[in-house]
């Protein structure tokens, strides 16, 4: 079979396909990507603050999410949540073994394990807000919701944005690992396509091609947003606002 | 509920094959940091053509799922006649050899970029003193470069180590039986899954752990310049 026929868009082709499961791990990593943000504030909220217990939580909430494979957090949460939705099945009537959606089990998995990430992205960059100002928002009478909203989110996440672009492409790579629950991703489409072909090698640089560009233009859209939002920052010395 | 025969069994099932895990580390991170320093080197050499290769293989390699690396060289390799009937098939048959091959070339393109970083935090100011006082060429690589580039890279070359302690649950993809290929299998036979990934897990969680409080003892070895005098004994 000539590489057209293999990679094109006729009824023999499997580039549709191959370009369907890379708009899928877009999917399943931007989903990853917002839980990770919720669970990633809460951790970083966790380790900043005054009580000692959640400190010591957040703490263990990054160590172990960054200290155990990615493959077997995948697996714990997809067959582990399939036991809970069989369960949960079970009392409702049904029986039998049901699967929890793979879009869901990766989307969770992925998004734990970046919201450990995420955690140390956000405590750094709330870290490096000047205590001043947030003394100067206690002092002009703002109240706590108030200067949360005002001063410390939108600086939060102007200091953030290069850790969160590190996340998301590590995050890209992880999707990858939820072509074990059986998702049509990049990696498994990549895997089907080549067993079905057996033209295992075309269609491995062919998926990781995809993988490559993908990355290449996440790195573009956040290079761009990085340059602009670097537009607001204090400048050093003798800097004059543009 | 919980059956504790059934977990110690696991564990020392899986305290087995925790030699298989630890020789994929040492000998992927072993030959991924040669393959990195060859790359670092040719990013600062100024030699435009290698500058290119090296940037091009760090992008490749750092800019695709190790999983897709790896089943290429697993799967797609193996589909040539010519590499089936090549000596390299004596090593690329076995799957053990292929994985840490990918580990391997994977780690080298992220520790490529941590040594080049390493060797850029060496002060000018050091190599200058250094030329001044008649050191040149490996003398001076050993004496001066080095250990600061070293001490430079190792808070971001500990964090890929503990990556790469991960990354070796990837293997048993290719059917490598090593910590989280046994938990499979184990399962395979009793289907008590998350007792079995659990037990795996924390495995995992122990090797990272020590790794990360010998390179934290390794840094503050490497940092007497950092750290506050002693007190003198009292006059």
């Amino acid at each position: 079979m000539t590489l057209l026929r293999l990679f094109g868009f006729g009824p023999q082709g499997w580039g549709g396909l191959l370009l369907a499961a890379a708009l899928m791990t877009v999917a399943v990593t931007l989903a990853a990507l917002l839980l990770g943000a919720a669970l990633g504030a809460l951790v970083a909220a966790a380790r900043l603050s005054r009580r000692r217990l959640w400190r010591l939580l957040g703490e263990a909430y990054t160590t172990v999410f960054r200290g155990v494979p990615e493959l077997l957090v995948v697996y714990v949460v997809y067959f582990g949540g399939s036991t809970l939705v069989s369960q949960i099945g079970a009392w409702l009537g049904g029986e039998g073994f049901l699967g929890l959606p793979s879009f869901l089990a990766g989307a969770i998995a992925v998004g734990v394990i970046s919201g450990a990430y995420q955690a140390e992205v956000y405590r750094g960059a709330y870290l490096s807000i000047l205590r001043g100002e947030i003394e100067a928002a206690k002092a002009i009478g703002m109240g706590g919701v108030l200067r949360f909203r005002r001063i410390v989110v939108p600086q939060v996440l102007r200091f953030a944005l290069p850790g969160i672009g590190n996340v998301w492409q590590l995050s890209l790579k992880d999707s990858a690992l939820v072509s074990v629950t059986g998702l049509a991703e990049l990696m498994r489409m990549s895997q089907v396509a080549a067993g079905s072909t057996h033209e295992y090698f075309q269609f491995y640089i062919a998926g990781g091609a995809l993988y490559l560009l993908m990355t290449t233009l996440s790195n573009r859209v956040f290079g761009a947003a990085e340059s602009r939002v670097a537009r607001s920052f204090r400048g050093g010395i003798g800097w004059q606002p543009r | 509920m919980i059956d504790a025969g059934f977990l110690l069994g696991t564990m020392r099932q899986l305290l087995a094959a925790v030699p298989t895990t630890l020789a994929l580390f040492a000998l992927s991170v072993s030959i991924g940091a040669v393959i990195a320093g060859l790359l670092a080197w040719a990013r600062v050499g100024g030699h435009p053509l290698l500058d290119r290769f090296a940037r091009g293989y760090i992008f490749v390699f750092r800019g695709s799922p190790l999983l897709i690396q790896m089943f290429l060289i697993y799967y797609g390799l193996s589909q040539f006649p010519a590499v089936r009937h090549s000596p390299a098939w004596l090593v690329l048959r076995e799957p053990f050899n292929c994985a840490v091959i990918s580990l391997a070339l994977c780690t080298g393109g992220y520790a490529a970029e941590i040594f080049r970083g390493g060797l850029q935090a060496v002060p000018h100011t050091a190599i200058e003193a250094a030329r001044a006082s008649g050191m040149s060429g490996l003398l001076l690589f050993r004496r001066i470069i080095a250990p600061l580039a070293a001490r430079a890279a190792l808070p971001a070359y500990s964090t890929e180590l503990v990556l790469m302690v991960k990354s070796t649950a990837l293997a048993s993809l290719v059917t490598v039986w090593e910590v989280t290929g046994v938990a499979q299998r184990i399962i395979t036979h009793t289907y008590r899954t998350m007792e079995v990934f659990l037990c795996a897990a924390a495995i995992y969680l122990v090797l990272n752990v020590a790794l990360v409080r010998l390179l934290m003892l390794l840094e503050w070895r490497l940092s007497p310049d950092l750290r506050a005098p002693r007190p003198l004994p009292a006059a």
